[in-house]
Parts: structure tokens; sequence; C-alpha cells
């Protein structure tokens, strides 16, 4: 062994495992304050200097707030909502990366552009058209309609990624798998499919989050029946801030523990190591 | 078992004519290289055969069924990609089984028909092994023993060596041979390497430029190439050409070349006289002699690059560069001269404008039938 090079190696390490440390620091402060925050009491919210450590412990606020209003319904329709997005964008923008990474074709590069394109307006300019549209075909106010005012958001990202996803895996190995007996249908399921999993994964967290996290059209479309983001911004508008925190938390939970669940689909696959 | 036909073979990648016009046949068992430099069409031809490229024109029949329009499953092929093509989210077991598997074989003959084809390949250890735990070369021998386990009819092999590195692929082409001498199936075997297309084949189809310029066993490719093409690329070093002519003022006709003229006796030689012609020779069918004599080119050492089993010199005469094999203990040095003897029996004569080959009755050597 070779003394100052695994010094080196060393310091490397260090410094790799510091930043790393550092980013996870900016990250979790915030999520660990607001969690803080979301479960003391009202005084202790307000009392200064902050505790940073937790003192007298209550889910007062937190029930206070879960039990208010609708806000339980609000967070089924959002889970509805974010399923049914995700579905639809990936059952539709899977096949469409597929193509666009596959098969050369008149107007390809069009349509890579025009998916992009529809991101160049803001939903803001489209508001009083869609809403107008939503009520002639009667899906305004419905977790349908939500939903596929998601999808549409979510979309473009879905083909672009997938079609990168897709263009990772090489041609060769669903021609292996055709001249073993597949068709091209089979062939995209057996090969080409599986090895696409941990992007795809990736591509319905993003969408997940995308429609968890969507306010601006969520309350333009709906008015009884709100998702949660939209149901929490018109209930806290008033809220003193300990309430606020526990909406925070509250929108802040699901999409860490769908990260979590879609993680393992992202890193451990085929003996390809990591963790 | 299969024999394979091809019919007036057409491809077209847009402009592009990557196939023109190619007749093929590969007669049941037979095992055929096509060999030719990188785009001449070698590897879309195997494409078309395999069902991955539509072809623009002609048939393809495998077994005397005409194949044309059926899809790669249906052709009861099976390929060797130059990637391997090995599925990385399998398990080797479940790679070699994956053909097996979409014929719906049962458990039993699956298991059989794996270990068979594993142990033919000495990856018998491996085989709850991912490919990403495995070397290239074991995964090379994946590819292969993924595609015999099918026992397809015909085996479609593409580059499968040229990722190897040189030693582990001339011990793989060894190995490969023999397996395939082995299993009888009918083989196409796509390759760049004339080497490999030399040292492997049954037959070797030269390809350029979309076509099939010569079809013959190895040694007569190497011995009797059908045009310059063919001799510049088969063999290493390539078949020197030599810019001549041939005049008849005695008996004996002259050869004229730029370095100096030597008398044939042939009379089928003399028949040449007043063509312009390029006489094409290899480097061992060059003596080298230490002084001037009867029928001797005068030519000058340039390079002398000793190679072990014999060197190889690079001699000018007149406007002519050569190469030249000797024997290991010959050592001329640079710039002196030496004298060359063009063994008769194994010049070459091509026609200068076509570069194709001109045929001779010789009654020395009758081409080796193909």
């Amino acid at each position: 062994m070779n003394p100052p090079r695994s010094a080196v190696a060393g310091l490397g390490r260090v410094f790799v495992y510091g930043s790393a440390a550092l980013l996870s620091l900016f990250i979790l402060i915030p999520i660990y304050l607001m969690t803080l925050a979301a479960f003391s009491s009202n005084e202790d919210t307000y009392a200064y200097p902050k505790e940073l450590l937790p003192r007298g412990l209550s889910t007062e606020t937190m029930r206070f707030f879960i039990n208010f209003g609708g806000v339980l319904d609000a967070l089924q329709r959002s889970v509805i909502v974010a399923v049914i997005t995700l579905v639809l964008a990936l059952v539709i923008g899977t096949p469409a990366g597929y193509a666009l990474a596959r098969f050369a074709f008149r107007g390809g590069d069009t349509l890579r552009l025009s998916v992009v394109g529809t991101r160049a307006f803001p939903i803001v300019i489209l508001s009083i058209p869609l809403a107008v549209i939503f009520i002639r075909w009667g899906v305004d106010d419905t977790v349908l309609g939500v939903s596929i005012a998601h999808t549409a958001l979510a979309l473009p990202f879905v083909v672009l990624t997938t079609a990168s996803v897709f263009a990772g895996v090489s041609p060769e190995l669903e021609e292996a798998a055709m001249t073993l007996g597949c068709s091209r249908a089979t062939a995209f399921v057996k090969v080409a499919l599986p090895l696409a999993l941990p992007g795809l994964a990736a591509s319905a967290i993003f969408v997940f989050i995308v429609s968890w996290n969507e306010v601006f059209a969520a309350s333009l479309l709906t008015l009884r029946h709100r998702t949660l983001p939209a149901e929490v911004l018109a209930l806290l508008e008033g809220a003193p801030p300990n309430f606020r925190f526990a909406g925070g938390f509250f929108l802040m939970a699901p999409s860490v523990i769908v990260i979590l669940l879609i993680r393992r689909y992202l890193f451990s696959m085929w003996g390809r190591v990591l963790k | 078992m299969a024999d394979v036909r091809f019919h007036a073979i057409r491809k077209t990648f847009g402009k592009v004519t990557a196939v023109d016009d190619v007749d093929l046949e590969v007669a049941d068992g037979d095992f055929v290289v096509l060999l030719g430099p990188s785009g001449c069409g070698k590897t879309t031809l195997l494409r078309c055969l395999a069902g991955l490229e539509k072809v623009d024109g002609g048939r393809v029949l495998i077994g005397g069924r005409d194949a044309t329009n059926l899809p790669p499953r249906r052709r009861r092929i099976a390929m060797v990609f130059q990637s391997y093509a090995v599925f990385p989210h399998l398990k080797l077991f479940d790679n070699i089984a994956f053909g097996l598997r979409m014929q719906k074989e049962p458990k039993t003959v699956i298991r059989e028909r794996v270990d068979f084809a594993a142990k033919l390949l000495h990856i018998e250890d491996l085989l709850d092994r991912y490919p990403s735990q495995i070397s290239g070369g074991q995964r090379q021998r994946v590819a292969v023993a993924r595609a015999i386990a099918t026992k397809a009819d015909v085996l479609l092999m593409d580059e499968p060596l040229s990722n190897l590195d040189a030693l582990l692929r001339m011990e793989m082409r060894a190995e490969l041979k023999a397996l395939l001498r082995q299993l009888g199936t009918t083989t196409i075997y796509v390759t760049h390497d004339q080497v490999e297309a030399l040292s492997m084949g049954d037959r070797i189809a030269v390809m350029n430029a979309g076509r099939i310029v010569q079809l013959d066993s190895p040694l007569a490719v190497y011995d009797y190439p059908a045009d310059t093409f063919v001799g510049g690329f088969v063999g290493t070093p390539p078949m020197n050409f030599l810019a001549a002519d041939i005049s008849r003022n005695g008996a004996v006709p002259l050869v004229n070349l730029s370095g100096g003229s030597f008398p044939l006796d042939d009379p089928e030689v003399g028949r040449l006289a007043g063509r312009r012609l390029v006489l094409g020779i290899r480097a061992e069918a060059i003596v080298v002699e230490p002084a001037a004599g009867e029928g001797l080119i005068e030519a000058t050492v340039i390079v002398v690059e000793p190679l072990g089993s014999h060197n190889l010199l690079t001699v000018k005469t007149g406007d002519d560069l050569l190469k030249v094999s000797t024997p290991p203990h010959l050592f001329p040095e640079p710039d002196s001269l030496i004298w060359l003897r063009l063994e008769p029996g194994r010049i070459r004569w091509m026609d200068s404008e076509s570069g194709r080959a001109i045929p001779l009755a010789d009654p020395a050597a009758a081409p080796v039938p193909g």
C-alpha cells in the first residue's frame, strides 16, 4: 500500500461526504423546522429564541387541521388525481417517447419541438378557454377534469425523458429478442420496458409531484371539489402560522413517501450495484 | 438445417444503395463468410436475411421457403450481434433460455438445452450471474450459446469476434470454427477481418460497394483474386500490383515492368501482348537473389521488418513499391541492391482498365473448385 495515495483518497472521501452532508442539511433543516412547528403548540411556535429540539410535542395543531373542513376529502382527491395523472401521462407519453427514440419519421424533429413548445404558453393565458372547454365537456369541478389538465402539464416532460431513456436502450437488444421469437411488441415488453424501468420510475415520480403540487389549474377548475394544495391555499390564507406549517407538512409527507417507494427501482437493479 | 438462397436482393437507404442485386446460394451445412470493408453492405445483407431489414427487391429463400416477407421470428434463424446484445436484466441462464421460452418448450427441455449450450461454450458455472458480472469475452460466449440453444436452421453472425482483444479473438476463432463444424449448422458469418475469413470459412463471398465480387474457397480467393480489389483486400500484406505489358520479340514472351524485363515461357501469356496489364503477385511468391542473373529484376531495399517467422521487405523497382517476404535469416541492408525472381506459376494478370482478372488456362495450377 502506498501511504500518500491512500491519504489523498481519504481526503477525497472526506470532501465527498462533507459535501453530501452539507447538501442534505440544506434540504433537511427547513423540513425539520416545518415538521417541528407542525407538531408544536401555538405558543411554542411563537416562542423566541427558538428551541431546536422538540419540547412538549403535541398533535393538537395537526389534528385540528386534519379534522377541519374538507381536508381529508381534498387529500383523497389529490391522491386520486395524482394517480390518474401518473397513469394517463405514462400510458400516453411512453409510446410517444419510444417512437421519438427509435424511429426516424417525417416531422419527428417538429414533434419534439412542439412537445417542448406547449410549455411555452403560461397556463394563465390558457385559463379562461380551458375553463370554458371543461364546462362544456362537463368535467369542470371533477377529479377527472383536474387529472386531464395535469396530464397535459406533465406530458412534455414524460415524452422527452422517456425518449432519452429508450435512446439509452440499444436497439440491438430488441432485434436480438426478435430473432429469438419475439414480435416487435413482445420484444418491447420483454426487453426494452424492463431496461427502461428506472428511467420510467424517475419520470413517474416527477409526474406525481407535478400533479401533487399543482395549484393553479386545480384552483381554476374546481370549486367544491378541490385538491389538497388548492384546498390548503383557500383555507390557510388567514390562518395562524402553526396551521400553515401543519398544511405544509401535510402537503410534503405523501410525496416523500412516494419517492421512498419508487426509489428502489431507480437504484438497485440487476446486480448492477448501488444502494 | 436448411439452405439459403438470395435472389437479386436490393436494399437502399434513401439514395444510397447498400446491397445491389446480390445473388448468393448457401448449401445446407455450409459456412459462408461475407467479407468486405466497412460500408460494403455485408451487414445489411445479413440483416435482410434475418428479417431485420425489409428488402427493396429480390427474394430470400430459407430451406426452400420464401421468407422475403416473414418477420424474424418466423424465419428459424438465430443471430449473434457484434455488440453481443446480451440482455442485461436477465441472468445468463435466462438469456440462453430466452428463445426456448418463446418457443414454449417444456422446462426439462429448456434446462437440458441451456446446459448443453453452456457446456459447449464453457460458461456452465456462470449461469446464475448477470451479464454485468462477467467479462466481455464471456458475454460473447453467452451470445453464441443463446444462438445455438434454439437449434435454429441458420446461424447468422455479425462480426462476433471484433470486440475481443487480439489474443482472445485468435483463441475464439479456432474454438468457434470447431464448434460450428461439430454442430453442422448452416452459418453465414460477416467480418471485415480477412484473416478471420480465410481461417474460418468453407467459402468466402468478398463484397465491395454492395455487390459480391468473388465467391470462392478461401485459398482460391487468396491465390486467384477476381480483381485488384480482392487481391488488395485479402492477405497480409496485400497482393503486389505492378503496371506491365508483354512484348514478343523472340520465341519467349517478355514481361516489361517499370523496373526491368524478364522472359515468361507461357504461350497463354504471349496472347496478352500489346494490352495494358497489371501484374499481381503475393509477397511470398517472390524470391530474393543476392546477385544479378537471367530473368531477375533489380530492386532497392527500402525497409526491412523482421516478423519472427519471416522478414517483410519493402523494395522499390522502377516506379513500383513491392512487399517481399523472405526467410528470417535474410537481412539485406536498407538501400542495398537485391534481385527478384517472380515465381511464374503465381503471377496473376489483370486488365489495367477494369482491374478484373484475366483467366488463363494454367496447366500448373488448376483453380481450386469453389
